[in-house]
């Protein structure tokens, strides 16, 4: 829980906003990211070291190259929390609709 | 049921058994859904009284309060009964209804018999929790923060023992 809130503490930078945005869609390499913005390659290596850090990114290497994605543990308390939610919400449907067919 | 996520985050998925028709299905979890949706999750100012699922496409999800006031929780994005359903979770990280923010819940009924309905749900697009939560910055210190609704749904899960 703790590791979530550091998270999106870390997303407070409007870069690094950008980069998870973007990663948020698919995965992508340091040189794809960089591309992108207006910033130098060496910056965006050190805002995914702050976003990897928070537990919002994770990589992984292709070959040579280093692949950036989201770290599902950035979101899991919400995650977790409709898990659980959905799991009571359908049981209480289920007992519902049993009872429909009863009448 | 759907596309294969993009991100690390994967999708809420739940499957429950009803002995009924699914056109009954579709109607309770529906029409229906004031019988069965949780009360304690009213994200209002005071107690739930009604839930509300307008039956058709674009129809308003939402939620009467005894105070007399409402309060959404989304929308119906597919409306194809009695197979099946897409709503539109408008709730965000913050726990408040935002119209600019959605996650997809999508619900099929497949039926197995006469009398047995397959129920699946999908809530999908869970990373986007994760992009909006950003705005939550300035408030993760102050009381009812980010901080605070995290213990708050530390407090319900735990509460709920295991419901699967």
């Amino acid at each position: 829980m703790a590791n979530a809130v550091q998270g999106f503490a870390a997303l407070g930078d409007p870069t690094r906003r950008v980069i998870f945005e973007r990663l948020s869609r698919r995965p992508m390499s340091v040189g794809r990211l960089a591309s992108g913005l207006a910033v130098t390659r060496p910056a965006v290596s050190q805002h995914l070291k702050v976003l990897r850090e928070a537990g919002l990114v994770a990589e992984r290497t292709e070959g040579t190259r280093h692949v950036y994605r989201l770290d599902p543990r950035g979101v899991q308390a919400m995650q977790a929390y409709l898990d659980r939610f959905w799991s009571r919400a359908l049981s209480a449907f289920a007992a519902a609709a049993n009872e429909e067919n009863e009448q | 049921m759907s596309a294969v996520p993009t991100s690390g985050i994967q999708p809420v998925r739940k499957s429950v058994i009803v002995s009924t028709s699914a056109e009954r299905a579709f109607r309770v979890f529906t029409e229906g859904i004031d019988r069965w949706w949780p009360r304690q999750h009213s994200i209002g100012s005071s107690p739930l009284k009604r839930a509300v699922l307008e039956p058709r496409s674009g129809g308003r999800w939402y939620a009467m309060l005894e105070d007399g006031t409402e309060c959404d929780t989304g929308k119906v994005l597919t409306w194809d009964p009695p197979r099946r359903l897409v709503l539109g979770w408008q709730i965000n990280a913050k726990w408040k209804f935002d119209p600019d923010f959605l996650t997809e819940v999508e619900v099929t009924f497949t039926p197995e018999g006469p009398r047995r309905t397959r129920v699946e749900l999908e809530h999908r697009n869970l990373e986007r929790f994760g992009v909006e939560a950003v705005e939550l910055r300035k408030s993760i210190d102050s009381p009812g923060g980010w901080g605070a609704i995290l213990e708050a749904f530390a407090t319900v899960a735990a509460s709920e023992g295991e419901a699967r």
